[in-house]
């Protein structure tokens, strides 16, 4: 009886917080935009949420390039096969790892950082007193942060993307001996523009949607308090990460499973 | 309507008539009626807890009573759409206990934030706006300070000088005095006197420091107990029979707001949880009691 | 002022990620932009296509000239069908045109070879939509080793 209760609790939370962040995420962003206002302040989100994650996107882009070239040489040439890195590497990464690997690494450098400002704008006041001037803390500080988010993440999932693949000839060409032309040539006649450039944008965009929509909620409906602030900042980083793997095989099984 | 408006325009800025508010069972006003005169400052005071804070949201229409009228210039501020509200919040401003500024503004820019968003003046013009506020609260030297490099006294002053940056009708003080040092204290009692006496602005100051509320104040409501359990001019408080103001003004540990907690009988909590313990005790009272007996 | 600065690093960072897209599409992957372009079906049937997929390309002494886009089955006979599209520039064909499936290594991927028939006054230009009559089926390995062995078997009896 009180395992029953307790499921009806939990599932009652589960819909009233699904609720909320349905009503924050389409109250920020279904208005009327103001460019005049809003493009500085998006401007300046850009750079927190994007410019700012290059650093940590280009160096896990590259590393995990030559990480893949190498593991796929020493594979492949046991077949003869070492013509094929430039594919394997190429679509591992566009399909899966660009995607996904960016968006964990999103989810934990800007995600949680959203979270965190956010919640301490809540607990010190500042979200109140905007509300008291007037000012819709939803339009004004959620709205440019989430587009920020959902703009950012498909580009850097780009760059890690190409970083990753310029990674990859370093080792295989540069350092392990693969013909630079067969590299590139046989990954341009493997990898195909809609099926797994477009399919891997689409997964990033769906990405970024998630992340920052749970990065934005996490933060304003947080407890204000440095308890509060801290568990909902955790709470971004596990469940946009959870929910980025699941999301992951879901739309792999749409896409590329015929 | 038509005779709230005329109240309105006569004697008080905001009418708070049968209140209820509760959050979730607990009720934390239970219809209660108070008036703040136009042009005056009133007090809110009454212990810590008994959601003071709460009734600047509700007249800032941040949170929405259970019952009863609360009406600002004759709006009744929970019945309005969310347009008028944020059109009526244009004309009151807060002063947030913890100043509110917003961090990644200068001291500056956070006075000039309020004049940008609801006007198209030019920059030349919000700059005189901004440098005159910072004066009227001493700090126009602190203008390219960030608010972390404030005290935290000038902070407060920096967030009335936002306060009043769009020079409103109504400023909502929440605890303006907690937290400061004597001569911070004495800044922000005179700040608040001379904004109301020179710009005629109705004050709402919600504290609980007896002493300086006395000294500003022009009306007093001492609310405790979900109830208004005092109202008058200071003198009139001072004066007041009522033993519940009197532990209050005076600040004495126990009384009509007793020292304990609520809570059931204390020995036979102790005893009911451990009957070893409660045989312990009973030994060592009667031991205490014949110790008592030889001496 | 400060938002210059903002706007100088959201600048570099958006056209990185420009950048690294347009990469993406012309440099990694090629067929998307060429494969976009017009292009006419021809048929060939086949007693055995082997492992050779959709998206299998067709080349011409090498040069990839289009690519397989179906592999049905005929209703009647039950031989498989592939549905070949062929780059709109390479529509001289002649009727003499043979196709083969082959493999590109031991191990590689199949594709198709097309080799292009003599030209003659007598022989016509293949038209859209056309069946080319001429067909060799892929190689089946485990056939080959079987044919050999039996072979090798009756020689030596």
């Amino acid at each position: 009886m009180q395992q029953l209760q307790l499921l009806g609790k939990n599932t009652l939370a589960l819909i009233s917080g699904l609720g909320r962040a349905v009503i924050v995420l389409l109250s920020a962003i279904l208005h009327r935009p103001d460019f005049r206002k809003g493009t500085p302040l998006l401007m300046q989100q850009l750079y927190n949420v994007g410019f700012l994650s290059l650093v940590i996107i280009v160096v896990s882009g590259g590393f995990i390039g030559m990480v893949l070239a190498l593991q796929g040489y020493t594979i492949l040439v046991g077949y003869g096969a070492e013509a094929s890195l430039g594919p394997m590497v190429a679509l591992a990464l566009l399909r899966e790892l660009g995607p996904v690997v960016s968006a964990l690494l999103f989810a934990g450098r800007a995600g949680s950082a959203l979270t965190a400002e956010i919640g301490l704008m809540k607990a010190t006041e500042q979200l109140s007193s905007l509300e008291m001037m007037a000012v819709d803390p939803l339009r004004r500080v959620i709205a440019p942060r989430f587009w920020a988010g959902f703009i950012s993440l498909p580009l850097l999932a780009a760059i890690f993307s190409m970083v990753g693949i310029l990674g990859a000839h370093l080792v295989g060409v540069d350092w392990l001996g693969v013909d630079s032309g067969t590299f590139w040539s046989v990954m341009q006649s493997q990898v195909d523009f809609n099926k797994d450039i477009l399919n891997g944008i689409i997964k990033s965009v769906v990405f970024a949607f998630v992340v920052t929509w749970i990065a934005v909620y996490k933060g304003y409906d947080c407890e204000p308090t440095s308890e509060g602030i801290s568990r909902a900042t955790t709470s971004t980083v596990v469940q946009s990460s959870l929910l980025i793997l699941a999301l992951d095989f879901i739309l792999t099984a749409l896409m590329f499973a015929v | 309507m038509i005779s709230n408006e005329k109240s309105a325009n006569s004697a008080s800025l905001v009418d708070i008539n049968n209140l209820t508010f509760k959050r979730g069972e607990r009720v934390i006003y239970n219809n209660i009626s108070l008036s703040i005169p136009k042009g005056k400052i009133t007090a809110i005071m009454g212990p810590s807890g008994i959601g003071k804070t709460t009734l600047l949201r509700l007249i800032g229409g941040q949170i929405r009573p259970e019952s009863g009228q609360i009406l600002f210039a004759g709006n009744d501020i929970p019945q309005l759409s969310r347009k008028e509200l944020y059109k009526v919040r244009k004309r009151m401003s807060m002063l947030f206990q913890s100043g509110a500024l917003f961090t990644e503004l200068s001291v500056y820019d956070n006075i000039a934030f309020p004049i940008r968003e609801h006007t198209k003046l030019p920059e030349a013009i919000i700059e005189k706006i901004v440098l005159m506020k910072l004066e009227a609260v001493g700090l126009r030297g602190a203008r390219d300070l960030q608010p972390n490099e404030l005290s935290g006294g000038m902070a407060r002053r920096v967030a009335l000088a936002r306060a009043i940056a769009l020079d409103p009708e109504l400023i909502l003080y929440d605890e303006p005095f907690a937290g400061q040092d004597p001569i911070s204290m004495g800044v922000i009692v005179r700040l608040i006197r001379s904004l109301s006496d020179a710009l005629g602005l109705t004050s709402v100051v919600v504290s609980h420091d007896v002493p300086e509320v006395m000294s500003i104040a022009d009306y007093i409501y001492i609310i405790a107990e979900q109830k208004i359990i005092g109202q008058g001019t200071p003198e009139q408080i001072q004066q007041d029979k009522s033993p519940l103001v009197k532990q209050f003004v005076q600040g004495e540990a126990d009384g009509p707001v007793p020292f304990h907690f609520a809570a059931p009988h204390y020995q036979n909590e102790l005893i009911k949880n451990s009957p070893v313990l409660g045989s312990a005790l009973n030994s060592m009272s009667s031991s205490a009691l014949s110790n008592r007996g030889q001496i | 002022m400060m938002s210059k600065k903002i706007e100088l690093m959201v600048g570099i960072f958006v056209a990185l990620g420009i950048a690294a897209l347009l990469m993406l599409s012309l440099k990694v992957a090629n067929s998307g932009i060429s494969g976009g372009g017009e292009s006419y079906n021809l048929f060939a049937k086949f007693d055995n296509i082997g492992g050779l997929k959709v998206r299998s390309p067709i080349k011409v002494g090498g040069v990839v000239v289009g690519r397989v886009s179906d592999i049905t089955l005929d209703s009647e006979d039950y031989t498989p069908v592939v549905t070949m599209k062929i780059y709109q520039q390479y529509d001289q064909f002649s009727e003499a045109t043979s196709v083969a499936i082959l493999t590109a290594g031991l191990l590689g991927e199949q594709y198709i070879g097309l080799q292009p028939g003599f030209m003659d006054e007598s022989v016509e230009i293949l038209q859209p939509n056309d069946f080319i009559e001429d067909t060799k089926p892929a190689l089946v390995l485990e056939e080959l080793i079987g044919q050999f062995l039996f072979g090798q078997g009756s020689g030596d009896e």
